[in-house]
């Protein structure tokens, strides 16, 4: 009987919704922790897995080497390679290319790669304006490597010890 | 000046003059709305931790009007299945007792569109009226939701209109006027001499079904995103979804203005001395409508929904014995030598 009658009392002088009150009050004044993001961006691993790339030795030659692991290895079937011999006799793609609209972005084919060839970077602004502009061929992944290197080499020498 | 062009209008100057009065309310009161959706996103956003709209024009202030040009270029879509007549009128009727109902707000004693005798109950007859608006929007509009969120709406709209009324009814009996001007006159005398103190519970009580008749949150089950999919305004776009828009602010603040001439004193200043009464009674009138519409925002901010059977049992078997007991109390008390600590 008490008990009921200060339970009505206290939903009665509606102490608790004043509590909350003062709760989100507080948070008024807190510091806010919105990143503006086209001006701020929020910390990004060297792990990240973002845009794939091709890299190239540095004296220019393609690592690739068209051994079609990371084809093999893809989960999601994003891979397409097709190779050829080259006129000095080695093997190089003469395909190489990454469906986007596939891609799970798992980071296998990086993995896989035995001449860390085929990268992902922490690029993620691109985008696809006309139907199959996220079908990334050889010549737009190599170019996305010479553009990054400077990154990519850096990231991957961070990740080293950790491989 | 004005002498002049009443000159050449001549019969016709009374109709024009009423004109010019009403555009002179309707007008602040939609730039009101429109910064009220501003300071909502932005008081929120900040309670969230959040800054909130802040990339159009400086601290995001154009917003509302980037809002307001995107709803007026945007198609008004009519469902196939829906009553396209009612399903057009419905706007119109539910924002025309929105503003309807500011003919007779008083913001200064002599700045009142029509100060007639009743308009306490004038009030309270043309803010009901709105709930047609919602129902008739819900039902043309031939899809579930909507139905289900005018029902919802009426229902809660009707429970609480009896209590509000209860909670008006104190208010009048210690004012002895239904008149609003006069209703602020016999509060004069600061804080404590308004009528928020001896009616405490009332206060309360109007306040929050004021929160369920202009369904804003915690009693916005009418529109409930989660369930019922943004509710009666469901299948409405561009600006006949704008103009439900409006009537809801618009109730918004008449709510607030109606709890600051009712029970916050009106235009009288915090404290009957000095530095409190150089501020014109209009700027105080102001002062209390921004606070109440604050306590507006802030319990979105911080009350989950209710649920719809709870809302229900809490207008009916709450507030309803609330406002009596108290209106019995009210009544008592007057006819004790301290009477006049009501009024």
């Amino acid at each position: 009987m008490i008990k009921r009658l200060k339970e009505l009392l206290t939903s009665l002088v509606l102490i608790e919704l004043v509590k909350g009150m003062a709760l989100t009050g507080r948070h008024l004044f807190k510091r806010k922790i919105t990143v503006q993001f086209p001006e701020e961006r929020t910390p990004m691993s060297p792990r990240f897995r973002g845009l794939h790339a091709l890299r190239r030795y540095p004296n220019g030659e393609e690592r690739c080497i068209a051994c079609k692991l990371c084809e093999a290895v893809c989960p999601a079937l994003a891979i397409t390679i097709e190779s050829a011999q080259r006129a000095d006799g080695t093997r190089r793609t003469t395909r190489y290319e990454i469906d986007l609209y596939k891609c799970i972005f798992c980071g296998f084919c990086e993995e896989s790669c035995p001449v860390d060839s085929i990268v992902e970077t922490r690029f993620i602004d691109y985008h696809g304006e006309v139907r199959g502009d996220l079908i990334y061929t050889k010549d737009k992944l190599l170019a996305m490597g010479e553009r990054l290197e400077s990154q990519i080499a850096q990231d991957r020498a961070v990740d080293a010890k950790y491989r | 000046m004005i002498s002049e062009i009443q000159g050449l209008l001549g019969p016709l100057w009374p109709l024009v003059w009423t004109l010019v009065k009403i555009v002179a309310i309707v007008a602040p009161l939609m730039v009101g709305v429109a910064y009220l959706t501003y300071a909502e996103r932005k008081i929120i956003g900040y309670m969230q931790v959040r800054i909130g709209p802040n990339r159009v024009g400086p601290l995001g202030l154009l917003q509302p009007i980037a809002d307001g040009l995107k709803l007026m270029f945007k198609e008004i879509i009519i469902p196939t299945g829906a009553d396209k007549p009612v399903y057009l009128l419905a706007p119109v009727l539910t924002i025309a007792p929105a503003l309807a109902a500011w003919a007779v707000v008083p913001f200064t004693p002599e700045l009142v569109l029509a100060n007639v005798n009743a308009s306490l109950l004038y009030v309270m007859a043309i803010t009901s009226m709105g709930v047609y608006g919602i129902v008739l929007a819900g039902w043309s509009s031939n899809s579930k939701y909507a139905l289900l969120g005018a029902m919802r709406s009426a229902a809660q709209i009707v429970s609480y209109e009896i209590a509000m009324g209860f909670a008006l009814v104190g208010v009048l009996m210690a004012a002895g006027s239904l008149n609003l001007v006069e209703i602020v006159n016999r509060q004069h005398g600061g804080v404590f001499h308004w009528y928020w103190l001896p009616l405490l519970p009332l206060f309360l009580v109007y306040l929050i079904s004021g929160l369920a008749e202009i369904n804003r949150a915690p009693f916005d089950v009418t529109e409930g995103e989660s369930e019922i999919v943004g509710g009666y305004h469901v299948d409405y776009s561009g600006m006949a979804f704008a103009v439900f828009f409006l009537a809801e602010y618009a109730n918004m603040i008449l709510v607030a203005t109606m709890t600051a001439i009712l029970f916050l004193g009106g235009w009288d200043p915090l404290f009957p001395f000095a530095p409190f009464t150089w501020i014109p009674g209009f700027i105080w009138l102001l002062i209390k409508i921004a606070f109440v519409l604050l306590l507006f925002l802030w319990f979105r901010a911080t009350f989950p929904r209710y649920r719809y059977d709870q809302i229900m049992r809490l207008g009916w078997k709450v507030f309803i014995p609330i406002t009596l007991i108290w209106i019995v109390v009210v009544g008592a008390a007057m006819q004790t030598p301290y009477g006049y600590l009501i009024h």
